[in-house]
């Protein structure tokens, strides 16, 4: 039996068992790899994805529970918050072993939507679920302030 | 060119139309060719007809920048356009592409930069003067007259692209020396910013690492491991998993050390692993739990250190000390630590044609290439290693036994070459995995004279060896010492009269590893609380206090003082009230001079870390913005497994599964960080390792500063510290 799952804008067959996680959905079966494994329990946040808009744990995420709503991974995200968000986080060059920072970037889009200034503990408490090893949160706090400023603009 | 030079270069797969290629030879002579050549070479860097310039960096990417650091070399000497530059990593090739220092191929130390400075610099300037020359040739004037400024060549009004004269260039002959720059005319080694050249890929979801290799007729393994450090396979039941969805076979690995499970997917592999059960010979594995480790330890500082390891030796300078005004003891006990870089490890094996293709963020290329080809026994040059971009080590990848490029080609081979293989880790097994920073116990007994200043200090070390065993051994270990063990303590700048340094070593069958700043990384903990409680006892300012040990007419102590003053200037260290939570420490490794004070306060009655004020002396900066990162990074990583990480065990069993119990920094937990870096045209040094060693002691001292509470056992929330 297979599903269909509405990624990115189209529809794909998906053939992987149906309580397979969404993130090895994407990853293996549909060679979306921009979303990460980090931890599997959804401790660690580098496999954010947003389902229908919202940053979600795909690895904690049965492909079956997604039904209609739609996925979308960092390799389509276009909003104006992740436009600016992705703008930012180069200007600052937040990025260092870059492993995390599709998952930093899915959940920090999220955030900008709901707040479009956030302040430093709306960004502490919204983004303390993503961890990064290489500890880059000093520009991920100064990037999410610059990319507030790009979609004032 | 001469056929000489012609052959040793490598045809260039890919380029458009004629490509000029420069690189070393492998008598170590800077030469040239065309991309239509069937040299046998691989170069530095490569010109397309296009004119992008293509930089071949021999070093990998773990995230420390290094990638950009070397495209700026090339770029800076060439005088090349910024965005007309991008970087590929470099194939195994120990003639080519070893580090300077080490004479293998790999990173580590924070040598990336200090070794590469003047080689990359050369490429690019020979590259140079072939462009010139050749432009020269081509509009028939002098060379001397032309001029290149951001990637365009120009003479009166003629103008041209790098790829305009690249044919022409590869019939000239490189020169022998070709001239560099004065540091007065950089233009980009030393810019404040540019921008690095991973960071797009790595904000678009493009960027390449090894878990996101997939190759045709492909396997994905992981691996059932013995519990215990040493425990080997008896019997394994895969019958349980025969059903499961995906699962392809279940086999021993030859060498015992556990059982590789074949799926169609990374998650059919994950999932059928859970229906196995295996049992275990423990007869030569390490059953001991993390009291009875820490005991041995303990007990080991308390006797005669097996190795001496200064000139002095304990007994003297105990004895000197009986007659100390004040006598300031401490003992510090320093956890297990894993790295848990956030992509777990993992590699891609596949058939090539002569062997076969390593898909991996490869730290030490030769040293793994000559691992796979041991397990597959082929020749090592028929192992192919392809290097893409790390998702973070601390030392985990640069590993002499390449243990998960090993379980990858047992479990390639136990398949006959007939599939590709995915060996994956997962977290948990990341975690369990061993390779551990070391457990350090020490134990410091300081005399006082009666103006507060040393005259003796004995400090016995107990902790597990690294470097014994390993390919490094000869180069570290003297005398019974492996100085990983006692670096930062032995060497200080500070000019301690009397110190007497002992190790004790440690033994397991567990492997240990280095962690980001090695040695230091536990030694500047105990070093700078040591300072600390000194200048306390002496009842003196603690800055004033380190800088009274420095001899400021030599070169090290100057520069090491003028880090520490800049940290305090900058951090209003003189202004400040004790009591106010304001902590100090500097430590030297890696050649580079680093100060940090941090700034904690109270939050309900938890510690809140504010802030930290870093000052780095690493030479040249040749990427400023890079090195801020890593003084942000190396404070962030550092701080992490101070405030509440250990690897601990029952009955030799991890017992840490996941980031739940190995919970790492996090955004909440992370100070303001200000980066102060000294001006300077001295040959650069470390800077992805030196901002760690400091930070440990730093939060250590602030929390006294702010508490009156000493904390020298970590991590710091197992022993009463509660962080906001």
């Amino acid at each position: 039996m297979s599903l269909t799952l509405k990624v990115n804008g189209e529809n794909r067959e998906i053939n992987s068992p149906p309580d397979t996680p969404l993130l090895w959905v994407l990853r293996d079966e549909l060679d979306l790899t921009g979303t990460k494994f980090g931890c599997g329990v959804a401790s660690c946040g580098a496999c954010t994805v947003h389902v229908n808009g919202r940053a979600q744990r795909s690895c904690v995420l049965p492909v079956s529970a997604v039904g209609e709503q739609e996925v979308t991974t960092i390799e389509s995200i276009e909003s104006k918050a992740a436009q600016a968000v992705q703008q930012a986080w180069q200007e600052l060059d937040v990025v260092q072993c870059g492993y995390c920072q599709s998952g930093q970037i899915m959940q920090a889009t999220t955030l900008l939507e709901d707040h479009a200034k956030p302040d430093d503990t709306q960004i502490n408490t919204f983004m303390n679920g993503n961890a990064c090893k290489c500890a880059t949160y000093h520009r991920i706090r100064a990037a999410i302030h610059r990319a507030s400023e790009i979609m004032e603009a | 060119m001469t056929q000489l030079s012609r052959r040793r270069f490598l045809q260039a797969g890919t380029a458009v139309g004629v490509s000029l290629v420069i690189g070393l030879d492998t008598n170590g002579t800077l030469a040239v060719a065309s991309t239509n050549t069937d040299a046998s070479i691989n170069p530095f860097l490569k010109i397309d007809g296009d004119g992008t310039v293509t930089v071949i960096a021999k070093h990998f990417e773990m995230g420390q920048g290094t990638s950009t650091g070397l495209a700026t070399l090339v770029a800076e000497e060439l005088d090349a356009n910024w965005d007309d530059v991008k970087v590929d990593f470099a194939p195994a090739n120990n003639a080519l592409y070893s580090n300077l220092f080490f004479k293998i191929q790999g990173t580590g130390g924070s040598t990336a930069m200090a070794n590469s400075f003047m080689q990359y610099r050369e490429a690019g300037a020979s590259a140079r003067d072939l462009l010139v020359r050749a432009a020269a040739k081509d509009w028939g004037v002098d060379a001397s007259e032309i001029t290149i400024s951001e990637g365009l060549i120009t003479h009166g009004s003629k103008s041209a692209g790098f790829g305009d004269v690249a044919s022409t260039a590869t019939t000239l002959e490189p020169v022998a020396s070709p001239v560099l720059k004065q540091p007065a005319d950089f233009t980009l080694i030393g810019r404040d910013y540019l921008q690095r050249k991973d960071s797009v890929a790595k904000t678009n979801g493009t960027a390449e690492f090894a878990m996101d290799v997939k190759v045709p007729n492909m396997l994905y393994v992981t691996l059932l491991r013995a519990p215990c450090a040493g425990g080997k396979l008896a019997t394994f039941d895969a019958s349980g998993a025969k059903d499961a969805p995906g699962f392809i076979d279940a086999m021993a690995l030859p060498n015992k050390a556990g059982v590789a499970i074949y799926a169609d997917s990374t998650y059919a592999s994950i999932r059928a692993r859970k229906l196995i059960t295996a049992t275990w010979d423990d007869s030569e594995a390490d059953t001991r739990g993390s009291e009875a480790m820490m005991a041995e330890h303990v007990a080991l500082v308390g006797a005669d250190p097996q190795f001496p390891a200064t000139p002095v030796d304990i007994a003297t300078v105990s004895a000197l000390n009986s007659d100390a005004a004040k006598m300031v003891d401490a003992q510090f006990t320093l956890p297990n630590l894993a790295h848990a870089p956030m992509e777990p490890m993992n590699c891609v094996i596949e058939p090539t044609a002569t062997g076969v293709r390593v898909h991996d963020g490869c730290q030490m290329p030769t040293i793994t290439q000559g691992a796979v080809a041991a397990v597959l026994q082929l020749a090592p040059e028929n192992v192919e290693i392809r290097t893409v971009f790390a998702g973070g080590s601390f030392g985990r990848r640069a590993n002499t036994v390449s243990d998960y490029h090993v379980e990858a080609a047992m479990a390639y081979a136990l398949k006959e070459g007939k599939h590709a293989i995915k060996l994956i880790w997962s977290r948990e097994d990341d975690l369990a995995g061993g390779f551990y920073r070391p457990m350090s116990v020490q134990k410091v007994s300081v005399g006082l004279d009666e103006n507060g200043r040393v005259q003796g200090w004995e400090h016995r070390l107990a902790s597990q060896s690294i470097m014994k065993g390993t390919p490094f051994e000869s180069m570290v270990v003297h005398d019974g010492v492996d100085h990983s063990t006692v670096e930062g303590i032995v060497d200080t700048l500070y000019q301690i009269p009397q110190m007497a340094v002992g190790v004790s070593d440690y033994s397991t069958p567990r492997p240990a590893l280095w962690w980001r700043a090695v040695g230091h990384s536990q030694n500047a903990f105990t070093m700078e609380i040591m300072m600390d409680m000194l200048a306390h006892a002496a009842d003196e300012d603690p800055v004033d206090y380190r800088l009274s040990y420095l001899d400021e007419g030599d070169e090290k102590g100057s520069r090491f003082a003028e880090v520490i003053r800049l940290a305090a200037k900058e951090s209003g260290w003189h202004e400040r009230q004790k009591g106010e939570g304001y902590g100090f420490a500097a430590h030297f490794s890696f050649n580079t001079y680093v100060a940090e004070v941090a700034k904690v306060s109270l939050v309900d009655g938890k510690i809140s870390i504010d802030k930290f004020t870093c000052a780095v002396d690493c030479g040249i900066a040749i990427n400023p913005d890079v090195i801020r990162a890593q003084m942000e990074g190396a404070i962030g990583y550092g701080l992490g497994a101070i405030m509440r990480n250990q690897i601990s065990f029952k009955d030799g069993v991890v017992e840490q599964s996941n980031f739940p119990d190995y919970e790492p920094l996090r955004i909440s937990d992370m100070p303001d960080v200000a980066v102060h870096i000294v001006t300077s045209n001295e040959a650069p040094s470390g800077a992805g390792e030196p901002g760690l060693p400091p930070a440990g002691a730093a939060l250590s001292n602030a929390i006294f500063d702010l508490t009156g509470n000493r904390n020298t056992e970590l991590p710091m929330t197992v022993h009463g510290v509660s962080f906001a």
